[in-house]
């Protein structure tokens, strides 16, 4: 596992540091602020929280540009954010609203942003392979230059459209990036009972696909191995699969006693593994950050949030008669 | 007027998209020097390349995905799926992905994709590769269905359907595919949603979908002899549907026999007998609604056991004597 990633090898900017960081504590606090809203009955059905798995989200949406495209899991809330969706709209659509990203149709699991090259959550595990492989098909022949990531989850690798999509992308030479946050459990399974490989990453192998195993909890690995990839993949070298091993802190969704799984590994990773407090560190031990400065930057958030949750409540509900509209083109 | 097989007039609507659209392009298994299982593609790699008539592997879950996402983002695949009844390897991108995306996302993708489906039975290819399951996919909202039943048909739907916004799943009946008819050869389209009226005829409606209205117009003939006057509507496109037409006629004639190829049970022949008898054309019937439709059993091998699973020529004209009490 490739862990090497320090902050003098990187040539990103200071501000642009920060604001990864800031991204970052967006998307805890907007888990956070919806694992409240939750529990005071105000988000219908269910959602599955990514609390833990900031820096894959953040770190692969950083050397994205705008035209670039994403597709996404139901784990999304934080690739949307990280790819630049609206937070506010996407506090919207949770509860439901008309002013939701989705107008209130969609919710938790199928929050998409075309605008920002943010081809859709999926309620569907691994569905958004072949749906990225067909838009890095449509980047390829309209030749528009743009790289294509699919985030999905360990689980995912064993359903047969993960192995189609990556043969299909490699004989083809797709732009696409296959990004797996191996969170070590799918659901309830984990992957070492549900896989008999060491590594995910060894599966590219298999389709002639450069493939990497690292650290996702420590964001400027995942900013250096996904830059490596989308420039193989703007050169015209097909995709690449990256395996970027991260945690959940979360159940799975909110039925979850995490019975399958014990707190002592959970409060492992908590500790020692936290994406944000790594990458906090690391900038105020390189004197980028202040203490000072954190705790503005944690202000900012809660404001932000503060102001996407009033937005959110204050907004309609959906007119009934939106029920038939948008079916069809 | 000029007349080509079924098959060269989706190939002739294919090819004549192609020319005026460059986002138009097709992807399937063995589409390109092979000409396709059913040799409908013959020719097209040579005029078009290899860019714009994709071989795929046998992958219908990557391709049928990869399609709609192409779609998803400014292409205008066509999907060829090899035989009708592999769709099932496909189902969750044309149901959950290809259908849905458009809603779920608050109206902002279109998802402009043709698949088309070599669908029924008669070719003694037995029961994995001889079904017509296109009632299933009339049962999902987003998705458009389209069943041409002759070689003018087949060429207007699918120009039609390649510029459709939307998902257009294309079942094309594989013993039509040599039948000639007369087409033009210039341009044209047929909106999807417009029912045809194939024969006139005042006592007996039939409204027959894919290959039964070839074999409604054999027995309309023969009931001609018995004095028997029977119009047959070919609804051409299942979702939408023309009601319109198809209640006019039964108003006129009173009488109707719905003939599908599928299995009777859940067919979409049952759709269209609810939605006459919930109509206001109910109170002009002079007898009850009849359908014909598959035996409840897979496509068998045999020959004769083969043509016994569905309707024939026969069935239908025994059918139409007991509408009239003869």
């Amino acid at each position: 596992m490739s862990n090497a990633a320090t902050l003098k090898s990187s040539s990103i900017t200071p501000e642009k540091l920060k604001s990864m960081l800031y991204d970052m504590m967006v998307i805890r606090n907007f888990e956070e602020t919806l694992k409240k809203l939750y529990q005071q009955g105000k988000i219908h059905g269910t959602m599955h929280l990514c609390i833990g798995q900031e820096a894959t989200a953040v770190g692969a949406c950083v050397p994205l540009t705008k035209e670039d495209k994403i597709t996404s899991t139901h784990r999304g809330h934080g690739h949307s954010i990280a790819k630049g969706t609206d937070v506010m709209k996407m506090m919207a659509e949770l509860l439901g609203k008309e002013t939701g990203t989705c107008k209130g149709k969609g919710g938790s699991m199928h929050i998409a942003d075309l605008d920002v090259g943010n081809l859709g959550a999926n309620g569907i595990v691994c569905a958004g392979l072949p749906l990225g492989t067909g838009a890095a098909l449509t980047s390829k022949m309209k030749n528009l230059g743009y790289v294509v990531l699919c985030f999905f989850g360990d689980g995912a690798t064993n359903e047969g459209a993960f192995h189609e999509s990556l043969n299909l992308a490699s004989v083809w030479k797709l732009p696409v990036i296959f990004f797996c946050e191996n969170n070590l459990y799918g659901m309830s399974g984990s992957i070492k009972e549900m896989t008999n490989i060491e590594n995910i990453a060894e599966r590219g192998a298999a389709y002639g696909i450069p493939s990497e195993t690292i650290s996702g909890n420590d964001i400027l690995t995942v900013v250096e191995a996904v830059e490596r990839a989308v420039e193989r993949a703007r050169n015209g070298e097909g995709p690449t699969l990256i395996e970027a091993h991260t945690y959940r802190w979360e159940g799975h969704s909110r039925s979850d006693a995490r019975k399958y799984r014990t707190r002592e590994e959970e409060k492992d990773w908590k500790k020692h593994r936290d994406p944000i407090a790594l990458f906090k560190q690391k900038l105020i031990e390189e004197n980028i950050l202040t203490e000072e400065e954190y705790g503005e930057m944690e202000k900012k958030v809660q404001t932000l949030m503060d102001n996407a949750v009033e937005f959110a409540v204050n907004s309609k509900a959906p007119d009934l008669d939106t029920l038939m509209t948008d079916i069809y083109a | 007027m000029r007349e080509i097989t079924y098959s060269e007039a989706i190939r002739e609507a294919m090819s004549q998209e192609m020319r005026n659209n460059q986002d138009v392009f097709i992807m399937g298994e063995d589409i390109g020097v092979y000409g396709g299982a059913f040799g409908l593609t013959n020719g097209m790699i040579e005029e078009f390349g290899p860019e714009r008539v994709r071989i795929t592997p046998i992958s219908e879950a990557a391709i049928s995905g990869c399609a709609v996402g192409a779609a998803m983002t400014g292409m205008r695949p066509i999907l060829e799926i090899q035989f009708s009844d592999f769709i099932m390897i496909a189902m969750d991108n044309i149901v959950n992905q290809a259908a849905k995306n458009r809603y779920m996302f608050g109206g902002k993708a279109k998802v402009p994709v043709v698949v088309r489906l070599p669908g029924g039975s008669g070719a003694g290819f037995a029961a994995q590769h001889s079904q017509s399951l296109e009632a299933w996919m009339t049962h999902v909202p987003g998705l458009k269905v389209v069943q041409p039943s002759n070689a003018y048909d087949a060429k207007g739907l699918m120009k039609a359907a390649i510029k459709d916004d939307n998902p257009v799943l294309f079942y094309e009946h594989k013993m039509l595919y040599p039948v000639k008819g007369e087409v033009p050869e210039e341009e044209y389209e047929i909106p999807l949603g417009k029912a045809d009226i194939k024969k006139s005829g005042t006592d007996i409606s039939i409204v027959a979908t894919g290959i039964m209205v070839n074999r409604a117009m054999e027995a309309a003939a023969e009931l001609e002899n018995e004095g028997i006057n029977v119009e047959v509507i070919d609804p051409r496109t299942l979702v939408p549907l023309d009601t319109e037409t198809i209640l006019e006629s039964v108003k006129k004639t009173s009488r109707v026999l719905v003939v599908y190829e599928a299995v009777k049970r859940g067919g979409y022949g049952a759709e269209i007998a609810s939605m006459i008898a919930e109509s206001d054309a109910f109170d002009y019937l002079d007898a009850p609604i009849r359908r014909l439709g598959g035996v409840a059993a897979p496509i068998p091998y045999n020959p004769e056991l083969e043509k016994a699973a569905v309707p024939q020529v026969n069935d239908i004209i025994k059918e139409c004597r007991k509408l009239m009490n003869k």
